[in-house]
């Protein structure tokens, strides 16, 4: 597959973003049963006459998730439907037990909101078409074949305990006007609708679990042209580097194909973690027929204004607002507000915070090293392995002179490896600072001996020199010594 | 013995409280009467004799103990095979689902369990209660007992078919589009149709979910009334349910009074397409429920006429999507499943093979009505019709307090009869589909015998939404007036007959 | 509106119904003569009737967030054609991930 480069791209092309996303709710029931939702049981052990689809079943709404539902809309700026309906969506899929998907239609709860993003100090509008209720499908796992995949397995089995799950679905309008930082507009977006479900409390958001799920579409169109292009769909978007990473492939790929006269062909791509890359999947031109009509089993929603005012005092503060506060509250910079948004770090340093850390020793943490390391391994800083009160106990043990900034790295290759605490990797280690006089004397003067020019040039008054002189030492005790110490010691010997 | 199967449910009751009969007694002459007819009646699909005779044994026990018995303890009854009940197969009358058992009890099935009446076992229907003459049955014909070359009525057949041939004095139905009133019209027992909402559809097979009513089916009009007692009311499973009192329909049956009552008589619902003898006996019925002192006027409702249209567009629609979960992945039937077939086709040869020629071809109108550029010429317009329906009665409640029809244009016809011509078929359910789109109250009540063929004639009475008590009423009152002048009720004739026959034989 | 058997085919296929050519040559003209009986509902109602979808006009009907007892594992696996590893095993499917 031949790819344009991503500046030649934007040099003829418009890029027109759209992003449908699927939100698992954390109700402690299904939808429109009472079997749990808890990740990870034993395989059919959560289902039930109603999730399983069994003949007579019926499903009854579950109104927790309703209430999610319409705060998420609410945060999201958008209206609330007065009265609306559940849709069956119909085609056979062994994974859906009553081969519908019980949904929302042309009727959705929640429609015309929009959300706020910020990326490098611009801030971009992205528009949302609708806020609807659905429910997930079960876990298929495919038997035989070389890779485990559905092309060439022999057989497939089911487990359908995620079946019922309450799901959102949170689709924009078209994204325009974004540019060279489509991608990043899509991730920030991500990023801070994360923020903001996280806040409401309404589901896991769990990318790799799957609790939080993103297609992302994009087109190109010539640029100057008020008509917008043949869009592509990629799916299995599973984190939020992945999505600035497809969209960026997308688009390098969808400009290759357009330069070379070919037509973009409206289909769904699936996107491929470890290559990088997307490949074809279904075409969208031949779309299946979902037979969609109102399901006569549910009966219609139609959320008074009492309680949307309700639920409407419920929500958090909005993200925007609290961005601001916790940056004032902090005394960030604009500079190192940027760092945290574009790290997406910001819950991670108030929860820090709020566990006893300094801000500027959190945001130092957070947005520096550990978004390096994230980075690096390809993972959500989320799952990158430490918490926000191991940060907290870090940055304890150097306030208290245990380790210095350096063995801190140390300290935290050992947490991520699953070594335990700050404290426990420490001791395990053995990395605290040498701060026997004795040991570090010795060293010291070790040090002199072996250089006997530059312990006369210190005598003569070079004070600097002094340096060369401090990392013999801390090369000596192998970084645990506190180099101010060893400042110390030398200039009293030479001095 | 046969004092008890010829008794009503309500006298059983009463017998078996006061100690005079067991309910193992009871339910004991039942099975034998199941065990003589019905080889030749075909009402029912599975006999659990020793499960009935424990549950009867049970109530004795209960009894013998001085704990309260309900109003219908230790009363047999048979259940249409498309209502869940545990430990026992469950089909639906369709080959997709032999041998299934679920694991759960409908809403309707579990309160007659807690009401403690002795479950017989489960009777015929068409396949997926598509049908008027359980001819599509999967697995074989109901008889008329009346005359067993004709038919006995459908979906709800073998239920009828089992309350007429004195198997069972209760039975359970569902309504889609006359399911409990049709049979009941042409096998001469009572059957009614609640409002929507009024009775749970939990754990009852779905045909048409928008439609689909559960109902009590008996041979006199206070039986159906007790069970219709027993099994109605809100169930939290079911979100189309009404949580709203029951009526009082036990005590309308047995008020039985229509004086001062306007009875509407639908001018659409006759004329062409009416057996002579079915509008002889309706206008005899009408006659003598103005001697009880009814006001009799004429009622028009113009857009009747959209009904079976409507239906035949709503139902097949909500059948195609209801019946997709039939797909042999988790249960049921499964065909083709050789290691070379794909799941895809396993699923269609499992449909071809597991669905008879009915099934299929509402699943295909379904299909089509509801495809992607139809469905608001389709499925949308029938919803309009279904509005303008409703208006009809609405309007006509304005002036009368019940509607009346009869139940079915005609008797029961020949088996095979209209076996090929589904319009024909049809238009059985005619009078009675009208209710099942405006969701309102409806029954029929037995009227007397077509004079050209001997056969039973329904008389229908319509309701308002939640004005159930008004069908039993009305019904109460017609079975009182024609049995002062018949001796008896209609179904009495028949146990006649055949102890004459019986008789004779000797 | 004449539905061809090519028409019942496609709906068949549609459907999950693996018909022969013979049935879907015999059901077309069945299903063209009800599609013709139904054909006046098609021209009964104009846009001021609203459709009907429930007898009756409920709203809100919502269940508490409440976890009930699911069914024991062995009850629901009990009817499945086959089942491995407490999974429903069901055929190789073609296509992909919906």
């Amino acid at each position: 597959m031949s790819l344009m480069p991503y500046d030649e791209v934007l040099d003829a092309y418009e890029p027109a973003l759209g992003l449908e996303v699927h939100v698992e709710l954390n109700t402690a029931s299904k939808m429109f049963c009472g079997c749990s939702t808890e990740f990870g049981a034993e395989p059919n052990t959560h289902t039930c006459p109603v999730c399983l689809g069994l003949p007579g079943s019926l499903p009854v709404l579950n109104g927790k998730a309703v209430e999610s539902v319409i705060r998420i809309g609410l945060a999201l700026n958008c209206s609330i439907a007065k009265w609306c309906r559940f849709a069956r969506k119909n085609y056979f899929y062994p994974d859906m037990p009553k081969n519908f998907q019980t949904s929302q239609y042309d009727e959705p709860i929640c429609f015309d909101g929009f959300l706020d993003v910020e990326v490098d100090g611009v801030t971009y509008r992205v528009d949302i078409e609708r806020v609807h209720m659905e429910e997930d499908a079960g876990k298929l796992t495919h038997v035989g074949g070389a890779t485990g995949r559905i092309q060439g397995a022999d057989y497939s089995l089911l487990d359908y305990n995620r079946a019922g799950v309450p799901l959102m679905e949170i689709v924009t309008k078209p994204v325009l006007g974004t540019g060279a930082a489509a991608p990043r507009v899509a991730r920030a977006y991500m990023t801070q609708l994360r923020e903001l479900l996280r806040a409401l409390g309404v589901s896991d958001v769990r990318m790799e679990q799957g609790s939080l799920r993103c297609d992302a579409n994009v087109s190109l169109a010539p640029r100057g042209s008020d008509v917008l292009g043949t869009r592509t769909e990629t799916k299995n978007v599973n984190s939020l580097r992945s999505v600035e990473r497809a969209l960026t492939y997308e688009m390098q790929r969808q400009g290759a194909v357009l330069a070379s006269g070919d037509r973009v062909l409206q289909e769904t791509r699936h996107w491929h973690e470890d290559a990088g890359t997307t490949s074809p999947g279904r075409s969208k031109e031949q779309a299946e027929d979902y037979r969609y009509f109102p399901e006569p089993d549910l009966v219609p929603i139609a959320p008074s204004r009492e309680w949307v005012e309700e639920l409407r005092a419920t929500l958090p503060e909005p993200p925007e607002q609290r961005r601001r506060r916790l940056v004032t509250e902090w005394g960030f910079t604009e500079l190192e507000l940027r760092d945290v948004l574009g790290t997406g770090s910001l819950d991670l340093i108030a929860e820090t915070v709020a566990a006893g850390a300094a801000p500027a020793a959190a945001r130092k943490w957070w947005s520096g090293e550990l978004a390096r390391r994230a980075n690096a391994a390809g993972v959500e800083l989320d799952d990158v392995g430490i918490t926000p009160g191991q940060v907290v106990e870090l940055q304890g043990l150097i306030d208290a002179g245990t380790i210095n900034d350096k063995l801190a790295r140390q300290v935290i290759d050992g947490v991520l490896a699953g070594e335990g605490s700050p404290a426990a990797v420490v001791e395990a280690r053995g990395l605290a600072v040498v701060s026997d006089d004795g040991a570090l004397a010795e060293a010291v003067d070790a040090a002199i001996a072996a250089n006997p020019d530059v312990a006369d040039r210190i005598r003569d008054g070079k004070v600097q020199a002094a340096g060369a002189l401090i990392g013999q030492v801390m090369k000596a005790m192998k970084g645990q010594a506190d180099a101010a110490r060893v400042r110390e010691l030398i200039l009293e010997r030479l001095t | 013995m046969t004092e008890l199967l010829h008794s009503t449910a309500a006298d059983l009751a009463g017998l078996i409280a006061s100690g005079l009969a067991s309910s193992r007694e009871v339910t004991q002459a039942h099975l034998d009467r199941i065990d003589a007819v019905d080889r030749s009646v075909r009402a029912f699909l599975h006999v659990d004799g020793e499960r009935a005779l424990a549950a009867a044994d049970a109530v004795d026990a209960k009894r013998a103990a001085g704990e309260p018995l309900g109003p219908l303890a230790g009363v047999p009854l048979a259940i249409k095979d498309i209502f869940c009940l545990t430990g026992a197969p469950t089909t639906a009358g369709s080959r997709i689902l032999e041998g299934w058992h679920p694991p759960y009890n409908a809403t309707v099935t579990q309160r007659v369990l807690d009401a403690d009446l002795v479950v017989l076992g489960k009777t015929n229907l068409d396949e997926f209660a598509m049908g008027s003459s359980t001819e599509n049955s999967g697995y074989f014909t109901t008889h008329n007992p009346w005359n067993l070359d004709r038919i006995p009525g459908g979906s709800g057949g073998g239920s009828a078919a089992a309350l007429a041939a004195f198997e069972a004095p209760l039975a359970l139905g569902t309504d889609t589009g006359g399911s409990i009133r049709q049979p009941a019209s042409v096998t001469g027992t009572v059957g009614v149709k609640p409002t929507y909402g009024c009775t749970s559809r939990y754990g009852v097979i779905a045909m048409a979910s928008s439609l689909d009513q559960p109902g009590p089916c008996g041979r006199t009009v206070l039986d159906t009334a007790l069970l219709h007692q027993v099994i109605a009311g809100w169930d939290p499973m079911d979100s189309t349910s009404v949580d709203a009192p029951v009526p009082d329909v036990v005590g309308a049956a047995r008020v039985a009074d229509v004086r001062g009552l306007r009875l509407g008589v639908v001018k659409e619902l006759s004329g062409e397409g009416y057996a002579p003898g079915v509008e002889q006996r309706f206008r005899e019925a009408l006659d003598a429920l103005a001697d009880q002192g009814a006001e009799i006027v004429e009622v028009s409702c113009p857009n009747f006429r959209y009904a079976l249209g409507a239906y035949y567009l709503i139902m097949p629609s909500e059948v195609s999507s209801n019946l997709a979960r039939f797909d042999a992945m988790r249960y049921g039937l499964r065909v083709g499943d050789d290691g070379a077939h794909s799941a895809e086709e396993v699923m269609a040869l499992t449909r071809d093979a597991g669905f008879g020629a009915e099934v299929k071809r509402r699943i295909i109108i379904g299909t089509y009505a509801l495809s992607s550029g139809y469905y608001d010429a389709y499925y949308g317009s029938a919803q309009k019709a279904r509005t303008l329906i409703a208006r009809d009665f609405e309007n006509a409640f304005e002036n009368v307090d019940v509607l009346v029809s009869p139940s079915t244009p005609t008797t029961a016809f020949r088996i095979g009869e209209r076996a090929d011509d589904p319009l024909a078929m049809y238009a059985a359910d005619l009078c009675t589909i009208p209710s099942n789109m405006a969701g309102n109250a409806a029954g029929s009540f037995p009227c007397g015998l077509a004079p050209e063929d001997d056969l039973p004639v329904g008389f229908q009475v319509m309701a308002p939404v939640l004005a159930d008590d008004r069908v039993y009423r009305v019904g109460a009152a017609l079975e009182r007036a024609l049995a002062d002048r018949w001796g008896g009720l209609l179904t009495d004739r028949l146990w006649a007959r055949e102890a004459a026959a019986v008789g004779g034989a000797r | 509106m004449a539905l061809t058997t090519t028409d019942v085919a496609r709906l068949a296929a549609l459907a999950r119904i693996a018909l022969s050519p013979d049935e879907a040559a015999k059901l077309a003209p069945q299903l063209d003569v009800i599609l013709d009986a139904v054909a006046q509902v098609t021209e009964v109602a104009g846009d001021d009737v609203p459709p009907m979808s429930h007898a009756l006009p409920l709203t809100n009907v919502f269940r508490a967030d409440e976890v009930r007892p699911s069914l024991p594992a062995e009850a629901v696996l009990a009817a499945a054609p086959a089942v491995e590893d407490d999974r429903f095993r069901v055929p190789r499917i073609l296509g992909e991930e919906q």
